[in-house]
């Protein structure tokens, strides 16, 4: 069964010609064909694509070629259908933008390629990234391959449940208040959002710019290492990408096999704001297990505030829905997607945008023209504006005396579909933990840290890190899960 | 705290989006409830915060002014709805 292979464990047994790139992208494409139906974790996939570049990477392997300069030669990797991939469709898990066809590929799906990636599949979403859940998509919801009857979170739903249930080896996604990591909790796999800059987002669909990030969903945190050397980096085509040197973040997990990394000495900070009333108990049981792991490792805890917690999903909202009315704006009707003619351009506009988007999506455009409007923006934008500063300025100070944080992801397991898809308050509520640090511009990683009984879901421990601190957080998170193996089991699908 | 009363379809003419009178109705209710839950913001003392705008310190990013290989006209157009003469077709502005 290649397709539960790590990328490790597979790209070991391709680099020895055991197994060739085909068999693995046939096991990946076997377990769609099996499980798929139930799950739907993709929108669709191009097998014969798939296989075509399954070959060229077999190609390369029988002439020697792997290791260093290629280090995801012949893995399959599937992505969020929020990033062009030239030449696939294209629709953010939206009606909006018809038969889509990407005319390039984004920067991340380039670096994956060179990389000896076999890039493949459109994973569901929420409609342009915005929900927790993947109920928003066009394209139907995805279910948890936990239990059928639960979300997979969101809105990367579709990557985390691909993940989890094997049907590739890892997966992309982008994360804006918390859409990589969430997801991989209520899943069960890694995910990580690196720093604001780490990772160029030129060819992603723009959500809220000021938030956005891509990232990763693994098996294990040494796949993250791997995934993130691969996609991170300055780039030319992305002004908000930042020029800094691409540590080798594998490099730093070897070393000290079996227990992993050792994280003796390093301080961890345990936010007192984070004991909210809506914590589930087996939730937090977890989490305060995986701390005393921690301190049994050599690692210091020290309690810490971050004193404007309260205020980030209000700050959040404000921002991020500005952002997402301005972005949105381009889905018109006029260069490309689905056309509602109107009379004049006003209304074909009206119309085009009114049949396209889906009831969240059309929310969060009110709300962000809302706040932005003549008389409100002041009150409301400039503000949270502010309050950011503030929300940043908290984890900076933190940061001063701790080399990370730590957290529950999401403050329960993954809930029933359709519990909360009629109160979106409700739903922004279970982003909080999650959204401060895409407020901050810092990296977080999800973890698997335990099970809730019954039913028996995944729990995700979050680990916040600095700035470009990407190197400390995957020691830690590494160090976790070769002493807890978490991350091993599988769910029943 | 009293959330401001939001004029939905004056907004949603801002935003170009068309919305039904039932869409107008549960959007408007929902409105309330999450600008009621933001107006907390007004909590805080903000004097003398600068606002924050991206997360990343870096200002007036520019890059060589030189000509690069862009996309090609073709697949520019190519996923236009309406297209004629390599140019993307719009209903008539001017009378």
């Amino acid at each position: 069964m290649l397709n539960q292979l790590t990328i490790s464990e597979l790209a070991a047994k391709l680099a020895k010609r055991e197994v060739s790139a085909r068999e693995a992208t046939q096991s990946c494409l076997d377990q769609i064909a099996r499980v798929d139906g139930k799950i739907h974790a993709f929108i669709s996939h191009d097998a014969t694509d798939a296989l075509a570049q399954a070959d060229a990477a077999d190609q390369l392997l029988s002439q020697g070629g792997s290791g260093t300069s290629r280090p995801l030669l012949g893995v399959p990797v599937a992505i969020k259908d929020v990033l062009a991939v030239k030449n696939q469709p294209l629709n953010c898990g939206s009606k909006i933008l018809g038969n889509f066809i990407s005319p390039y590929d984004a920067t991340v799906i380039e670096k994956l390629k060179a990389a000896g990636a076999i890039v493949f599949g459109r994973l569901n979403m929420d409609e342009f990234a915005m929900g927790s859940s993947t109920e928003n998509s066009a394209f139907g919801i995805t279910r948890n391959p936990w239990d059928a009857e639960r979300i997979p979170g969101g809105s990367s739903g579709g990557s985390a449940a691909a993940v989890a249930a094997d049907e590739c080896l890892a997966a992309l996604g982008s994360d804006t208040g918390g859409s990589i990591r969430q997801p991989a909790a209520l899943c069960g796999c890694v995910g990580l959002k690196p720093t604001y800059g780490r990772v160029s987002r030129y060819g992603l669909v723009a959500f809220a710019s000021s938030l956005d990030q891509i990232g990763t969903f693994t098996k294990d945190v040494r796949d993250a290492a791997t995934m993130l050397g691969v996609i991170a980096g300055h780039d030319l085509r992305d002004s908000t990408s930042v020029p800094q040197p691409v540590p080798d973040y594998s490099a730093a997990l070897t070393g000290s096999e079996p227990d992993g990394p050792s994280i003796k000495g390093l301080k961890l900070g345990l936010p007192k704001e984070y004991l909210i009333g809506g914590l589930d108990a087996e939730v937090k049981a977890a989490v305060d297990a995986a701390v005393k792991q921690f301190e049994k490792l050599g690692a210091e805890i020290v309690e810490i505030s971050l004193p404007h917690t309260d205020y980030a999903i209000a700050t959040y909202y404000i921002v991020a829905t500005a952002e997402a009315s301005a972005n949105l704006a381009r889905f018109d009707g006029i260069r490309y997607g689905a056309r509602v003619d109107g009379a004049d351009p006003i209304e074909l506009y009206s119309k085009t945008r009114g049949a396209g988007f889906g009831a969240e999506v059309k929310r969060r455009i009110i709300l962000g023209t809302y706040v932005l409007s003549s008389g409100y923006y002041d009150a409301y934008y400039l503000r949270a504006q502010k309050v950011r500063t503030l929300i940043r300025g908290d984890f900076l100070k933190a940061f001063e005396k701790v080399d990370a944080i730590v957290t529950p992801t999401s403050p329960t397991a993954a809930f029933k579909i359709g519990e909360k898809s009629d109160d979106p308050l409700q739903m922004y509520l279970s982003d909080i933990f999650t959204i401060s640090c895409n407020l901050a511009g810092i990296c977080g990683i999800s973890v698997p840290c335990g099970f809730t009984q019954n039913p028996k879901l995944p729990i995700g421990l979050q680990l916040l890190g600095k700035p470009f601190g990407e190197e400390t957080l995957l020691k830690i998170a590494r160090t976790y899960e070769m002493n807890t193996l978490w991350h091993k089991q599988k769910p029943a699908v | 705290m009293a959330a401001p009363e939001i004029d939905i379809k004056y907004v949603a003419h801002l935003a170009r989006l068309h919305l039904t009178d039932d869409e107008e109705k549960k959007l408007g209710a929902q409105l309330d409830g999450i600008l009621g839950y933001i107006e907390k913001l007004k909590e805080l003392d903000v004097t003398g915060v600068e606002p924050t705008a991206h997360a990343v310190p870096m200002v007036n990013v520019t890059r060589a002014d030189e000509i690069r290989p862009s996309l090609p006209h073709d697949d520019a157009l190519r996923n236009a709805p309406k297209q004629a003469n390599g140019l993307f077709i719009v209903p008539k502005i001017v009378e």
